[in-house]
């Protein structure tokens, strides 16, 4: 049973629409990812989702509620990290942790998360002092302090290094893992790719597709591409008759075979009935960069 | 531990743990009352105020205390809770930002109640200047004039698009309501013009002294403030944005 939907959210800015037709539904316990570049709609959409916006259009329910006129309910269900919002420089961090625990009726216990996502020596360090991985752990340790059934996470890992990144991401599965629901918004696709279960992908205020990663990546035409050296020769048709093969090119030496599905174990099967090695063997997986290009028409950076 | 206590708390802590505030609005007033009231000719009369000087002057250091935290600590932490997204990520919490704010006024205002509670105390005690000889009245412009100017610092931190403009715009304020409070240069040096503007500069310095050590609080300022007071503060309730 869906945890969060939204049908048709439509929000505009003075004179500028953020989000034309939005619809989506997250199930309980999945992490579910809101992708698309920078400016594509996905705060907009987590924000209407949280209650922080009051949408011009559409409807939205997160656990039964409606986020706008059950607004308090809503606060106390749904845990959420915005981007760009911070504490007053000399807060501690414990002190913050307990400050925000006192807003809930059944709080976590403020130790145990700040160990959890440890943060244990640094306790008494300032907010101003953290660095941005502490800030940014510090940020989901505020947000799941009370409980929440739901969380949101807005642009976690922006400003991270790759370590801190990767630190983050084992972090939001843990959360999963304890049984939250979490919708992750951000704009890195390797994120998405690696941590979701579902993602949405936002292109100008309109979801594009909603799959999974791999659907998104399996659903390119001609998306996985094989290269090797044939040990002998073969006719093309042992190939290309084959349903997940798309097309055989031959470059010099090599051949290189396009197509989907299981197409390594296909072709290489085929090749070994034939007494055909394939010498140097590469297998290039499309990434979900690449079905973004594929779906919207243009690269991310664009 | 109820939500509002535990906001009180924090705040309280980070206004402590903030050396400027304490030492200006709290601390400095007395000092500087300390220091004048230390040189004997300054504890006796003087013809042409017909007061001691301290008695005369302490009235308007008390001003340091209201305008530093109602005008610079009030508006600059306002507006940088709001730069920040302070106030944003307690909107995504059960508290409402309104209670941060409410919490952070009531913060700076009891800090103000009790610095001018210090100063006459010290000034009653050590220095030989009279009691408030209209209690009431003194009681009354100090609340009123300190409300005034408070409501000025929400206007300050409702418009201030950031931080360091709020900062800005508070420093010119409380610079030109000292200039008026008499705390540069004593109300006795100033033009007549200027010290007739001052009495309805808020806190409303003059009515304050009146009521100190004269004969007693003008209500034509006492209503100017409390105007002031509402009118302001409504403009702040109107103007002020969350983000």
């Amino acid at each position: 049973m869906p945890v969060i939907e939204v049908d048709k959210l439509h929000k505009r800015y003075r004179g500028h629409v953020a989000v034309q037709d939005v619809s989506f539904g997250v199930d309980e316990g999945e992490i579910f990812g809101i992708c698309g570049r920078n400016g594509a709609g996905k705060t907009t959409t987590v924000e209407c989702v949280g209650g922080l916006r009051v949408p011009d259009g559409g409807s939205i329910s997160v656990l039964g509620l409606d986020p706008v006129r059950d607004r308090a309910a809503l606060r106390r269900a749904v845990g959420i990290q915005l981007q760009a919002s911070e504490l007053p420089d000399r807060m501690r961090v414990q002190e913050a942790v307990e400050l925000f625990a006192s807003f809930y009726a059944h709080p976590a216990d403020p130790d145990e998360l700040i160990e959890r996502w440890g943060l244990g020596g640094k306790r008494t360090a300032a907010f101003g002092r953290l660095s941005g991985g502490q800030k940014q752990r510090l940020s989901i340790v505020l947000a799941l302090v009370g409980n929440p059934r739901v969380a949101i996470l807005d642009e976690l890992t922006t400003g991270l290094d790759p370590q801190a990144r990767r630190d983050t991401w084992s972090a939001i599965e843990q959360i999963r893992d304890s049984g939250v629901t979490v919708v992750l918004v951000t704009h890195f696709m390797e994120e998405a790719e690696r941590l979701c279960d579902r993602i949405a992908l936002i292109d100008d205020g309109r979801v594009v597709a909603v799959d999974t990663p791999d659907g998104f990546v399996s659903g390119l035409p001609g998306g996985q591409r094989l290269r090797f050296r044939p040990s002998a020769e073969f006719p093309d048709a042992l190939l290309t008759d084959l349903p997940e093969v798309h097309a055989v090119r031959r470059k010099a030496q090599t051949v290189e075979v396009t197509g989907r599905g299981d197409l390594l174990q296909a072709v290489t099967s085929a090749l070994a009935v034939h007494r055909v090695m394939p010498v140097d063997l590469r297998l290039d997986q499309p990434t979900l960069d690449d079905a973004f290009v594929a779906l919207t028409g243009r690269p991310q950076g664009e | 531990m109820s939500t509002l206590s535990a906001l009180s708390k924090a705040e309280t802590r980070l206004f402590l743990r903030d050396p400027v505030s304490v030492v200006v609005a709290v601390l400095l007033p007395t000092l500087i009352l300390a220091g004048l009231g230390a040189v004997p000719a300054l504890r006796e009369p003087f013809p042409e105020i017909g007061m001691a000087f301290v008695a005369y002057f302490a009235p308007s250091l008390l001003v340091i205390s209201i305008v530093q935290l109602g005008l610079q600590t009030l508006p600059t932490s306002l507006a940088t809770y709001r730069e920040r997204g302070v106030l944003r990520r307690y909107s995504a919490t059960p508290v409402s930002p309104l209670a941060v704010l409410m919490v952070q006024l009531l913060v700076n205002l009891v800090t103000a109640l009790l610095a001018v509670a210090l100063l006459v105390a010290v000034a009653v005690l050590g220095f030989g200047v009279p009691a408030p000889q209209h209690p009431l009245d003194f009681a009354l412009a100090a609340l009123l004039g300190t409300s005034a100017v408070f409501s000025l610092g929400l206007l300050i931190a409702a418009v201030a698009p950031r931080a360091r403009t709020a900062g800005g715009i508070g420093a010119l304020a409380f610079m030109v309501t000292l200039f008026f409070a008499g705390t540069y240069l004593p109300n006795f040096l100033l033009p007549d013009a200027v010290q007739r503007i001052g009495a309805f500069i808020p806190p409303g310095v003059s009515t304050i002294k009146d009521s100190w050590v004269g004969t007693g609080a003008d209500p034509l300022v006492l209503v100017v403030m409390a105007v002031t007071t509402v009118g302001a503060s409504a403009l702040a309730a109107r103007l002020f944005r969350w983000e």
